[in-house]
């Protein structure tokens, strides 16, 4: 128990910060979750933001505040999925799927009353597109005739380019070839547009970090507009009293917190300072089932956990061998017992979607694993050298790993070393190809399959395992031209099925989000965490 | 005196310089660097990126403009936050830190001292072994132990503070009080030693003959040479509250410069890694050269030379 002369000291201290608490204007006194008349939501929002500069930004907690202050073209409706209408009212794309014309929300205005433009949208494309400013998400708007071109320097007339303001309120995009998924791609950030004067006001359309994102001088075009940004301490956005649909926006302020320490997250919740928090402790889930199912949220994400293989090395260079070890996994046991958070056990390379389940499984049971491994040469695992399993340094890659070598070590007689690394020291490794097996991870940046199979084309800056296929290659093309829906789906099955041959990845389980939410927020569902603010209130 | 001063001072910013360069050399060696992600970025972005930032320019090359835009007080951008200088980050956070170390050194002053000439005074009696006590406990329960457990106590069951932040004055209550009774321990058990050495020393028993008050003896007498241990001990302290109070403030989530010293090494943000080196590497260098001069004040036998 504690001994009386600090408690008296904490009583005494208590009793003097009891009346200061009044003084504080956005965070919720301990225990008082502000409810829904004051509309006031505040949220674990994972790590402090890079920046606001939506060109600029690469994170997941980016995107979330940089969604309530910059709009797209396009957004999420109402239950997290589809398409609804955001900076524009609506658009038409021509029968060859290479033209769309959008034509702009006719109240559609910037934070400063500026009515937003077309040409917004269009030198907003040529700003991410100028080689100077380096953006990351550049290559998201490769799509479009001439943007490649413009980046690499192979183009210097921007007008050259699919970018055509046809007059104010319309913006028409041409495309180099058929993408059926531009349309969900534009939900990303990277397409939002940026108020070009004040980027020229605060230092150049070229320069990165200037001040046009620091409170005052922001001006967006989203729901939300920037009040208080205290770095490492919280973000705060207002209401828009400009945006074009205002009447929709049901709060009237989020409070975003950097919220890097999971267990103080929790913490914070059960003190009422959160409705929200970005993630849950592992040991906490249990806890939250048992006691108070009602605030544990388990959403499903766009993401794959799989193990990459070096398929450069032998023995791993020979895919009986990379089969029998995708075989000899319990994946049920291993999200029933280790990750427990219902993460779905993966069979396929690209998690279900509303568009697109796929077919193809990993398929064959201990028996057939066993013989692949004869077949190639190790009976038993006998001759196999020891292969190293690398992962980054974090408690759970790590039970997993464990869970997992002892899986093969007992189904095939393989002895799989494990071997942790820091973060970008492990990136460095999967990138150089500097590992046998490496643990890794994927998130969708929009919903569809492409951003999948993508990954594992030939010489891919992502792919980190050496696999090359031409038949493979070939048929990501013919996907991307697919005249119809249904025939690139059937591609994209078949090229699942050609991944679960050829094996380059162990698929081991499809993500989920798991975290604390008052049960009197309304919050969708969304695939990608991408929010769409206007949706998100507070209950009564 | 001056020239213990002057000789001192060069040999801190020759040190500083060698600090510097390691410093940067080592960063550079380290595998990955501030633009390596999971979703890695094309061969081109990476090329316009480093180019961006002048790290396509020789190591020697970046070496020399680093230390030229330091000449001039300028850390250089952060490449983590690109929307901040490395200048704004470490002004921003700096009084952040300080507030929290000095208002925990209060913490550990006021619980420490009075228990360390206690425990002294009333020597192998329960006060001494109850105070020894708390201070083993003190010295060997990590904070991120005690963080946590006041959090539940006060935060969670009573509802008197936010379980983190540092929004308000009630919010510097928990984390000053954890950090300070971590130091608080030390801080007793010094000043117990260096009490006892001085109150069995002969001109403490010419003094209780001469019919001085207890309290006369405790703090007229011997207080001054029996603190010396403590003062001493003082800079380090100091310190190493502020490089660190990484545990504290993540635990509590204290924008102090903690937090960016560690999670600036892991994000490759070399300015920012430097950055903090530099002030960190200074502030303890003073903070000792202090310690010095006050020791040297308080005790006669201590002589300032080059």
């Amino acid at each position: 128990m504690l001994n009386r002369p600090p408690f008296l000291v904490l009583a005494a201290l208590a009793v003097l910060a009891g009346c200061k608490k009044s003084e504080n204007t956005g965070s919720p006194a301990a225990g008082q979750t502000p409810g829904a008349q004051a509309q006031v939501l505040h949220l674990g929002n994972g790590t402090e933001p890079q920046d606001l500069d939506p060109q600029i930004v690469t994170g997941v907690p980016e995107n979330k505040i940089v969604n309530a202050l910059f709009e797209g073209l396009v957004a999420y409706g109402p239950n997290g999925q589809g398409t609804v209408p955001a900076a524009a009212a609506r658009w038409t794309i021509s029968p060859d799927g290479l033209v769309y014309t959008f034509y702009l929300q006719p109240e559609g205005r910037w934070s400063n009353g500026d009515p937003v433009t077309a040409q917004h949208f269009v030198r907003s494309y040529q700003r991410l597109l100028t080689p100077s400013l380096a953006a990351e998400y550049a290559n998201k708007l490769f799509p479009v005739v001439g943007a490649e071109e413009f980046y690499r320097g192979q183009l210097s007339d921007f007008s050259q380019t699919g970018f055509k303001a046809i007059d104010p309120s319309t913006l028409q995009i041409t495309l180099k070839r058929r993408t059926s998924f531009l349309l969900e791609s534009m939900k990303h950030y990277a397409w939002f547009p940026v108020h070009i004067p004040t980027v020229e006001k605060f230092g150049g359309l070229d320069r990165k970090g200037t001040a046009w994102t620091r409170v005052g001088n922001l001006v967006g075009n989203g729901p939300f507009i920037l009040k208080e940004w205290s770095m490492q301490q919280r973000l705060v956005a207002d209401k828009s009293p400009t945006y074009w649909d205002r009447a929709a926006v049901k709060l009237n302020q989020i409070v975003f917190y950097p919220t890097e320490n999971i267990e103080t997250e929790e913490r914070m919740f059960r003190t009422g300072q959160l409705h929200k928090t970005n993630e849950m402790p592992l040991d906490k889930t249990d806890v939250y089932r048992r006691e108070q199912p009602e605030s544990l949220r388990i959403d499903p994400l766009l993401g794959i956990y799989f193990y990459r293989i070096n398929t450069t090395r032998p023995p791993l260079n020979d895919k009986r061998v990379r089969k029998a070890l995708a075989l000899a996994i319990n994946r049920e046991q291993l999200v029933e017992k280790v990750t427990r958070q219902s993460q779905i056990p993966a069979y396929s390379a690209c998690p279900p979607m509303e568009a697109f389940t796929s077919p193809a499984r990993l398929s064959g049971d201990l028996d057939e694993a066993r013989r692949l491994l004869a077949e190639a040469g190790y009976p038993g695992g006998k001759g196999l050298r020891k292969i190293d399993l690398l992962y980054n340094t974090s408690q759970n890659h790590k039970k997993i790993a464990e869970a997992i070598q002892q899986m093969w070590r007992v189904n095939l007689g393989v002895e799989v070393g494990l071997m942790n690394q820091e973060w970008k020291v492990y990136l460095d490794s999967q990138d150089t190809l500097n590992y046998d097996l490496c643990r890794a991870g994927w998130i969708a940046d929009y919903v569809d399959p492409n951003t999948f199979f993508d990954l594992w084309r030939t010489g891919d800056g992502n792919n980190d395992t050496g696999f090359a296929n031409p038949e493979y290659d070939r048929m990501l093309e013919q996907a991307l031209n697919a005249p119809t829906q249904a025939d690139r789906m059937a591609i994209y099955a078949k090229m699942d099925a050609l991944l679960m041959d050829e094996v380059p990845i162990i698929p081991i389980y499809f993500y989920t989000r798991t975290y604390a939410m008052n049960p009197k927020v309304n919050y969708p569902v969304n695939l990608v965490e991408t929010p769409n603010w206007k949706f998100i209130y507070l209950k009564e | 005196m001056l020239r213990f001063f002057a000789s001192r001072l060069l040999q801190s910013l020759l040190a500083l310089l060698v600090i510097i360069t390691a410093t940067f050399f080592m960063l550079r060696f380290v595998p990955g660097g501030p633009f390596t992600a999971e979703k890695a970025v094309t061969p081109e972005i990476l090329r316009n990126l480093e180019a961006h930032y002048g790290l396509d320019k020789p190591l020697w090359h970046q070496y020399f403009d680093y230390l030229g835009s330091l000449a001039k007080g300028d850390f250089g951008p952060s490449f983590k936050y690109p929307n901040r200088t490395v200048n704004e980050i470490l002004g921003d956070k700096l009084p952040v830190s300080i507030e929290l170390g000095a208002l925990s050194l209060l913490v550990a002053l006021l619980i420490g001292l009075p228990l360390g000439i206690l425990a002294a005074v009333r020597r192998n009696t329960w006060v001494d072994y109850w105070g020894s006590t708390l201070g083993m406990m003190g010295i060997s329960i990590p904070t991120f132990v005690v963080g946590p457990l006041l959090v539940l106590a006060f935060a969670i069951h009573a509802g008197w503070f936010n379980a983190s932040g540092w929004y308000t004055i009630s919010d510097r209550v928990l984390p000053c009080l954890v950090l300070g009774i971590a130091y608080a321990a030390p801080i007793g058990r010094l000043t117990r030693g260096g009490m006892l050495e001085v109150l069995n020393q002969d001109f403490i028993r010419t003094a209780r003959a001469k019919g001085a008050t207890e309290l006369r003896v405790v703090f007229k007498h011997s207080l001054r040479g029996g603190l010396l241990p403590v003062v001493s001990f003082l800079g380090p302290a100091i310190a190493g509250i502020l490089t660190g109070s990484f545990v504290i403030e993540t635990i509590f989530q204290i924008p102090g410069l903690g937090r960016e010293f560690v999670n600036s090494a892991f994000n490759r943000d070399y300015t920012l890694v430097l950055g903090t080196v530099i002030l960190y590497a200074g502030l303890i260098m003073a903070l000792n050269l202090a310690a010095d001069l006050a020791q040297a004040w308080m005790n006669p036998k201590v002589r300032l030379e080059g």
